[in-house]
This record gives structure tokens, C-alpha cells and sequence, in this order.
């Protein structure tokens, strides 16, 4: 399905390659897979920085195959407090697992781990980097709720320079042709190399510090959390933070189907008097990264057992893309 | 004066080595940090410093004795010294003469500037960077790195 077997940046994931998966998904949810689809399948779970959720849905995911999860465990008590590279652990654990969920708190450390393991890669985040299965479950929540995924007009607020889960979905909207608004304060704007690669892409951005100049335009809001240690003190935070937070009465000004979104978790950025209203999405949200992560492990997996990316996809049940006519 | 009258009047023949010719003005003390050459050093270096050139109007000159440089150490040259050209000589003579050439990629030189890079955190790899118009870019956290390339050199 996908031209490598890894998944490490949105941007690796052509427009077909998204479509597959969250198609996939949307079969998954009208009809669950049989639970022995992928019995026996094990999934290798590396996490070097905690991710409660990521970690469980991931789980939740190999789970419904009728796979298991490995986890390596918290990072103290595992081999890389003693020292050992993250380029041993990963081949370690490949040898025990049919694919890989990797985080790291380093950029490029998903990138770096492909190239020591045989298995499929999945990255969840490195760094301020990537995080390519958040960027699916949100394409999916916005193509369920905002009707479908081309010529969007996308809002996305909040820590844009550090916020891992923007750079991924940027990538992915520009693949739409969506109209991309960035609204931030100044030093939180879209880094250097995103802003590059965006232009490379001929990416309709434009970049505000107030929302309200864009709001009434939005058919989503995706608000990301700004954080306090981005800031020297707690006042600076305080009023910075605050400029950049909705309630219920900021979303009268917008547009009756305009869909909020956040990658959970929150702190006050959305007020809770929002989620009562028709344009909270981010439990939604929350909850499609089963069936996302799902359908991405699922189409892994047939991957391997076709012969690990080789040409002939004779196994697959449906008219995949890539698929030889 | 001709460009043959230079290598003859200003640096003398090596017997084996490498010339390092056509390096824009100013720029030989980058090549020397590319190449890992200091006061430390062992090889017997000469270096010509605003020597003036048809080509360039004033070019630097570099000659290392008794070593030929390697792929990775003539592909980050061409980041810095795009007009270089460079002579492998054996036995006195030019043995092979090379314009510089940009490459796709060049790995082990640079180091990446962001040290929240894997590549920075002793893993087993090299760093990696791609080759653009404008600059070089981190094969693994995708940082650009645009100015002052001699910067990052790793040696
Ligand atoms: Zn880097």
C-alpha cells in the first residue's frame, strides 16, 4: 500500500497513501475486522517519552487484529538509562515484533531507527518533529466532519513552532490544496524548514496573529496548546496564552459548521463551555486514533505478508492503491 | 600573469598530494577547517592567500603533501568552494583534475547545528545532509542550514 514500509513523516505519505488508510478506517468503523485477522501479529511499542494515549490506542489497534502488543516499558527501566543507543534497542526489538511504534525525544530518531530495522516503522513522535498517526486521525475527523478533505479552509492555532502534530498536518492539508491559516503569536510561528519545505509545495498559507482576522473564513479550527515553558516567565505566559484560548462566545463569530479540533490534552486553550456546542470535535478526534491506527497496522501488516513490499499484492482483498491492474 | 605562471612562481611542485585550486578569496582557511587542518597537524600544508586569477580576481590556493582527499571531503568543498578545482598529483604530476562538483548529499562532515538532533546524540551513524540550491538540510531532523557551512564542519 504505502511505498515504504515505514511511517515517518506525513510528508513521505502521498495523497493516495492517506486516502487508502482512512478509507480503511472508515471500513473498519461500519464493519470491525474479524479478531483473527492478524493473530500472532506483535507489535514492538518504544516509547522513550511517556504518551499514556498514544501508547494505549496503538494497543487498542494490534488488539482488534487479534495481534498483542510488546512494550518495552518505561524508559527507566530499560536498557537506554544504561547507556545502550537507540539504533541497538530498535534492532533488539524487531527481532521480536512484525512492526515498531517508536517515541523519542529526539528529531530524527524515527527516521534514524528505519534504517537499522527489517520490520515496519511507525513514528509517534520525535521531538518537536513528526507525528504522522496524529496527522491521520485528524484528516479522518476532518474529512468525516467537515465534508471531505479538498479546498478546505483550515485554521491552526496555538504553538505552531514547537507543535509537532501542526508541521505533520500542514504537510498533509498542502497534499488538499486546503487554504492553511497560521495564527500565533510571533515567536511561535511555523519554523524555518516547515515554512520551506510548505513553499516547496506551493502550500496556501498565510500566517496571522489574531484570529479574529480569519475566524469568520474557518470551516476548521484546530487549536494546539501553548505551552509555559515556551515563555521566560509565568506573566509573559499568562497574557500570551490568553490571546490564543476560544469559548463558547468566540465561536458564535464563526461559521455555523466551522469543526474545532484539538490533539488533546487541553489546559484552558478551549474553554469547556465549547465542547456543548456543534463544533467540538476533539473527542471525536480523540477516538478515531483506534480505528486510524487500525486501519494503518492492518494495511502494514498485509503488506509483510505479501512478501514485505514486494511488487505482487495478490493477498489484498480490495483495489488498494498500488495494486497491480 | 597566467594561471600556469602562478602554480610555478608562487607553490612549489609536490610529489604527492593535493592542490586544491580556484578557491574564492578568503576561503582557504574554510577548506583547512573541511579538511581538519591545524596547528596540530602533521602533513605539510602551503597555502596561497589572494593570489590573483583571470577566473576569479583573487583566489586561494591550497597543497597538502602525502594526502588525496576523499569523496566526502571534496562533496563539502563544493558547498564552500564551488569554483574550486582539485588536483590529485602523484610522482610530480597531475595525476587526476577534478572540477568540483555539488553533490545530492554529503555525509561525516557537517555536523547538525540542532542539538536536539539524533544525529548529535552519539548514535551509530553519520551525519547526513541533503544538497539544495541555497544551502544543505539534515536528512534526519530536516533543519536547514543556509549561512556560514564552515561552521558545522565536524572534524
Ligand atoms: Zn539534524
Amino acid at each position: 500500500m504505502l511505498d515504504r514500509n515505514h511511517v515517518i513523516t506525513a510528508k513521505d505519505l502521498s495523497r493516495a497513501d492517506i486516502e487508502t488508510v482512512l478509507d480503511r478506517a472508515a471500513a473498519i468503523e461500519r464493519d470491525p475486522p474479524e479478531r483473527e485477522r492478524h493473530a500472532g501479529r506483535l507489535l514492538g511499542l518504544c516509547f522513550f517519552e511517556p504518551s499514556t494515549r498514544t501508547r494505549m490506542s496503538f494497543e487498542a489497534a494490534i488488539k482488534r487484529l487479534g495481534g498483542d502488543a510488546l512494550d518495552m516499558g518505561p524508559v527507566d527501566s530499560s536498557s537506554a538509562t544504561k547507556g545502550e543507543s537507540l539504533a541497538d534497542t530498535v534492532r533488539v526489538i524487531a527481532g521480536y515484533a512484525d512492526a515498531l511504534v517508536l517515541r523519542h525525544p529526539s528529531e530524527g530518531a524515527a527516521t534514524m531507527a528505519s534504517e537499522f530495522v527489517d520490520v515496519p516503522l511507525l513514528n509517534a513522535g520525535d521531538g518537536a518533529g513528526q507525528h504522522p498517526t496524529q496527522t491521520l486521525l485528524d484528516l479522518y475527523t476532518m474529512r468525516e466532519n467537515a465534508g471531505g478533505l479538498s479546498d478546505l479552509t483550515v485554521g491552526i492555532m496555538g504553538d505552531l513552532k514547537y507543535g509537532r502534530t501542526v508541521h505533520s498536518l500542514a504537510y498533509a492539508l498542502t497534499k488538499f490544496d486546503a487554504r492553511q491559516h497560521f495564527v500565533s503569536p510571533e515567536s511561535l510561528r511555523l519554523p524555518r524548514s516547515v515554512r520551506y519545505d510548505l513553499h516547496e509545495a506551493g502550500a496556501r498559507i498565510r500566517e496571522h496573529d489574531d484570529l479574529d482576522a480569519v475566524l469568520d473564513e474557518l470551516e476548521v479550527l484546530y487549536v494546539t496548546r501553548i505551552q509555559r515553558e515556551r515563555f521566560p516567565d509565568e506573566n509573559e505566559y499568562r497574557q500570551v496564552a490568553g490571546e490564543y484560548r476560544i469559548d463558547a462566545a468566540t465561536m458564535e463569530r464563526a461559521r455555523e459548521e466551522c469543526v474545532v479540533m484539538h490533539p488533546l490534552p487541553r489546559v484552558d486553550e478551549i474553554a469547556p463551555d465549547v465542547d456543548a456546542t456543534p463544533h467540538a470535535k476533539y473527542f471525536e478526534q480523540a477516538h478515531n486514533g483506534v480505528p486510524v491506527r487500525t486501519a494503518l497496522l492492518d494495511l502494514l501488516l498485509d503488506d509483510a505478508d505479501s512478501g514485505g513490499g514486494e511488487e505482487t499484492v495478490d493477498a489484498a482483498d480490495d483495489g488498494e492503491d498500488g495494486r497491480k491492474p | 600573469m597566467s594561471e600556469r605562471d602562478d602554480h610555478e612562481l608562487r607553490v612549489s611542485k609536490i610529489q604527492d598530494g593535493t592542490v586544491i585550486d580556484h578557491i574564492a578569496g578568503g576561503h582557504a582557511s574554510d577548506v583547512l577547517a573541511i579538511l581538519g587542518i591545524d596547528s596540530g597537524t602533521d602533513e605539510v600544508v602551503s597555502v596561497g592567500m589572494n593570489v590573483p586569477s583571470n577566473r576569479l580576481g583573487h583566489k586561494d590556493v591550497v597543497k597538502i603533501e602525502g594526502r588525496e582527499l576523499s569523496q566526502n571531503e571534496v562533496d563539502v568543498i563544493s558547498l564552500i568552494a564551488p569554483a574550486a578545482s582539485i588536483n590529485i598529483i602523484r610522482e610530480y604530476g597531475v595525476a587526476e583534475k577534478n572540477r568540483v562538483e555539488r553533490p545530492d548529499v554529503v555525509e561525516g562532515v557537517l555536523s547538525c547545528p540542532n542539538h536536539d538532533c539524533i544525529s548529535t546524540d552519539g548514535e551509530p551513524v553519520a551525519s547526513r545532509f541533503a544538497v539544495l540550491d541555497d544551502g544543505v538540510r539534515c536528512a534526519y531532523c530536516e533543519t536547514l542550514v543556509r549561512e556560514d557551512l564552515a561552521d558545522h564542519i565536524d572534524v
